[in-house]
């Protein structure tokens, strides 16, 4: 009786789910790429498992399991980790003509290590009651007397923060980006704290006047069933910085093949998908994200965002300097 | 050891030294400062009026005390600083009333030092409370009562006597719930404080650097050594043990007017803020606000609740033989071991995945290579890739609080009644089966309880380790929350806690008919 349960209990630790073709480690969220995955095993028969995590614990995962790991395809919502993971053996170069005639050049490694999937923009955004767009112009003069305590952003630890800054210092290099992150720590309405939708609230609040966000967030606002939601997003505007040089800084979520794939061709089918006009079209319409693909339209939310120049710096780039990125950040003190 | 790795001398350690790393040293001990004096006003004197008093309402602020238990201190923060922001009701409405805008008056700011506290003391003085009032019912009444023959009042026999019996089981729960804080991740991170778990993970992390991160740990570490030395040395010195058959309280006391109400406050106020207030927004938000993906919930409940149960059951089983080495071959070594043991508790769940993971791999690795050369047909990562890493994890994170449960159930057993019973012509076994069995019995529960609520709370273990397509109720929160989609976390951290109250409910019931 005992023997029996207790093996019972065992085969339940021990099951591994039945085989399917391809893997999945996602530092996406499970809501925001479970439905896509569903459509392609409709399309084409191929089963997919997914594991989602936080994408420095998918990489870690991926880099102790080694050749044995079960993971085909890796994916995460910003190009640094997809820099760290190629820079760490973890992914293998993918030929495919459908994925490099789709996506811009600067949204894929050079050597088809990691592909864009979709774009997201970190413009400025203000309190329209209290800020005249004509006082803003690109993200260095944030650092103007004007702005002392009136800029919310959230903590350096933060991804999006650190490509942000990785985007500077690749213009103006390390010296000139550390006395501006100095400059715009000084002129923190308070420390940092919270996520992006936490900055636009508090801009809205006038805690701050500034905030600086990913354009989803603000987004997701404005097209939110709750009024209060929709009154935050009611006294913020867009402006979109440096566009008379390098663009407002751009980042995107993308997938990477694994060194260790074993369902190699099933895995760049997916891939393939993820370009494709339909999926492009959900990603834009549910989580308002910028498609990669030329041709697919932008929800229109986006749309009344309006369009911008945007920093055309490779991204893989961004990925390169993202440790020199998170140390000036520290030594200037931000938290 | 601990020396060696500080003064190897990594490179991105001297950043963190020149840059940051006074700051975590001090926002740790501040909190932990905080937390230790917070849960101790808050959990002592409640645990003895509901196990000495009478009031009215004892009875379900009794078990209405644990609740908080159940409640996740990430989702407690998330659920707080929803109402009190600048941007929350609270506050909107105040505006509103007064006209002030913001800047224009002074309002508690939650993400701050003194909120973590707050968040991290409205869910850890359970462990006190359960702690403290576990040793207060065991208490003799004799005790008590020869104080008040001497002339005591009850509050000073309460100051005099029961608190300084009960110091060892006091200081067990404070140490644990002063690991939690060491080890917590979610809350300071939400707050924006950098500690110590948020700096491990941002050398490990975003300098990609194991050995700064490895560093950073071994310092964390040292804390907790000296923690768990202070809770040993607390206890070494002061050992009461019961002496059977004085154990029930001959009765209890009975307050009246204005006392019983002041008692029935100081016990209400806890279970109100820490459980009531909270999980009432949880429901308002899931009822009202949040658009419910309610299909997969029975799916996600039962994986929560089955794995809490087995990483419960695993726990105690170890720690029982943990402690009972200890006790029947009291050699250093065993005695190193089992503290050596305790120490996984201070430390923040994906720093124990990642060490987890290493060895279970290797042998995977091993197993792989093994079966590939003699066609065994083993496919797959048959210990890391599935729920037997999970359950690893659990057992090195957990282990601590089982054993600090049992160990001092097990203190407060007399050697001498051991040998009492050998002498009688007793075989260990039946010292065991007639003795300890009935005396441990709340103290296994206790321990039984914390693990499984500890587990189901838990998240970075579990959402690093998990199988393909295995989801909890924790990780659905987390995935929520962390796309700031707090509202739509409210469903799912209203399960974690209703799915916790469970085993609350239920053994805080079998703990204490037990007593009676």
């Amino acid at each position: 009786m005992w023997i029996r349960r207790i093996s019972a209990v065992a085969a339940l630790c021990f099951t591994t789910t039945a085989v399917a073709d391809i893997n999945l480690y996602s530092s996406r969220k499970e809501a925001l790429i479970q439905p896509l995955l569903n459509q392609f095993t409709d399309k084409t028969g191929i089963e997919v498992r997914l594991l989602t995590g936080k994408d420095d614990a998918l990489l870690s995962r991926l880099k102790m399991e080694g050749t044995a790991t079960p993971a085909d395809l890796l994916i995460t919502a910003d190009v640094a980790r997809l820099h760290r993971a190629k820079e760490m053996g973890l992914t293998q170069s993918v030929e495919s003509t459908t994925l490099n005639s789709a996506i811009p050049a600067n949204l894929r490694d050079s050597d088809n290590h990691w592909f864009g999937m979709t774009s997201r923009a970190r413009p400025i955004i203000y309190a329209k009651d209290r800020v005249d767009p004509a006082q803003l112009s690109s993200y260095e003069a944030l650092t103007d007397e004007q702005w002392k305590g009136r800029i919310c952003i959230r903590s350096s630890s933060n991804v999006y923060n650190q490509s942000l800054i990785a985007s500077a210092i690749a213009a103006n290099g390390v010296e000139a980006t550390e006395a501006w992150v100095e400059g715009l720590v000084n002129n923190f309405a308070r420390p940092p704290a919270g996520g992006d939708t936490d900055q636009l609230k508090a801009a809205a609040a006038g805690v701050c006047d500034i905030a600086i966000a990913n354009t989803y967030y603000l987004a997701r606002l404005v097209r939110s069933d709750k009024a209060s939601d929709n009154a935050v997003a009611e006294q913020l505007a867009v402006f979109w910085p440096n566009q008379n040089d390098r663009g407002t800084h751009i980042n995107i979520s993308g997938a990477a093949l694994t060194a260790a794939s074993k369902n190699r061709d099933e895995a760049i089918a997916l891939l393939e998908f993820m370009v494709s006009q339909e999926a492009q079209q959900w990603y834009a319409e549910v989580n308002n994200e910028y498609p990669v693909v030329n041709g697919v339209e932008s929800s229109d939310v986006l749309k009344a965002f309006g369009t911008a120049k945007s920093d055309n710096v490779a991204l893989s780039k961004l990925g390169e300097l993202n440790q020199e990125a998170l140390r000036l950040m520290d030594r200037a003190g931000w938290k | 050891m601990v020396g060696q790795s500080l003064f190897a001398g990594s490179e991105v350690f001297s950043h963190l030294l020149n840059t940051v790393l006074a700051d975590y040293v001090l926002n740790s001990l501040i909190l932990m400062a905080g937390v230790g004096i917070g849960t101790v006003v808050m959990g002592v004197p409640a645990a003895w009026l509901a196990a000495m008093c009478d009031f009215p309402g004892r009875r379900w602020l009794d078990w209405g005390m644990l609740l908080p238990l159940a409640m996740p201190a990430y989702v407690i923060a998330y659920t707080y600083t929803g109402m009190l922001d600048f941007a929350g009701p609270v506050q909107t409405l105040l505006r509103e009333l007064t006209g002030w805008s913001y800047g224009e008056y002074w309002f508690w700011d939650i993400r701050s030092h003194s909120g973590a506290i707050a968040m991290l003391v409205l869910v850890l003085y359970p462990y006190v409370y359960l702690m403290a009032r576990a040793t207060f019912l065991e208490q003799s009444s004799v005790s008590f009562e020869a104080s008040r023959n001497l002339g005591y009042s009850p509050f000073r026999a309460f100051l005099k006597v029961a608190i300084p019996m009960a110091r060892p089981a006091i200081i067990a729960g404070v140490s644990l719930a002063l690991m939690e804080t060491l080890a917590d991740y979610g809350t300071v991170q939400y707050f924006g404080i950098p500690t110590f778990s948020t700096g491990i993970f941002r050398t490990f992390y975003g300098f990609g650097d194991a050995n700064g991160a490895a560093q950073l740990a071994s310092l964390l570490l040292l804390f907790v050594a000296t923690l768990i030395f202070v809770e040993r040395y607390s206890r070494r010195k002061l050992s009461y043990n019961v002496r059977a058959g004085s154990r029930a309280m001959a009765s209890r006391i009975h307050l009246k007017g204005r006392r019983a109400w002041l008692a029935a406050l100081a016990c209400f106020i806890p279970f109100f803020f820490g459980f009531l207030l909270p999980a009432g927004q949880l429901l308002f938000w899931s009822l009202f606000e949040a658009q419910m993906p309610w299909s997969d919930f029975l799916s996600l409940s039962w994986n929560s609740f089955y794995l809490a149960g087995l990483a419960a059951l695993i726990a105690i089983i170890l720690a029982t033989l943990l402690a009972y080495t200890q006790r029947f071959n009291p050699s250093k070594l065993i005695k190193q071991a089992s503290q050596f043991a305790a120490l996984g508790y201070a430390l923040p769940g994906t720093i124990i995945a990642i060490g987890v993971l290493a060895p279970l791999v290797f042998v995977d690795q091993t197993l792989l290579a093994f079966s590939d050369r003699f066609g065994l047909g083993i496919s797959g990562l048959i210990f890391s890739g599935t729920l037997f890493a999970v359950l690893f994890a659990y057992t090195v994170r957990f282990l601590a609080v089982a054993l600090g449960s049992i160990q001092s159930g097990l203190g407060q057993i007399s050697p001498s009644l051991d040998e009492a019973a050998k002498g009688m012509g007793r075989s260990p076994y039946q010292v065991l089966r007639q003795i300890h069995a009935p005396l441990m019995k709340s103290s296994l529960l206790t321990a039984l309880l914390v693990v499984f609520v500890d587990v189901l709370k838990e998240l970075p273990a579990t959402l690093m380790l998990r199988p393909f397509d295995f989801n909890t109720l924790a990780v659905r929160a987390f995935e929520l929350a962390s796309d700031e989609r707090l509202i739509e976390a409210a469903p799912p951290s209203l399960m974690i806690v209703a799915v916790g109250l469970v085993p609350v409910l239920l053994l805080n019931r079998a703990i204490s008919r037990h007593k009676h």
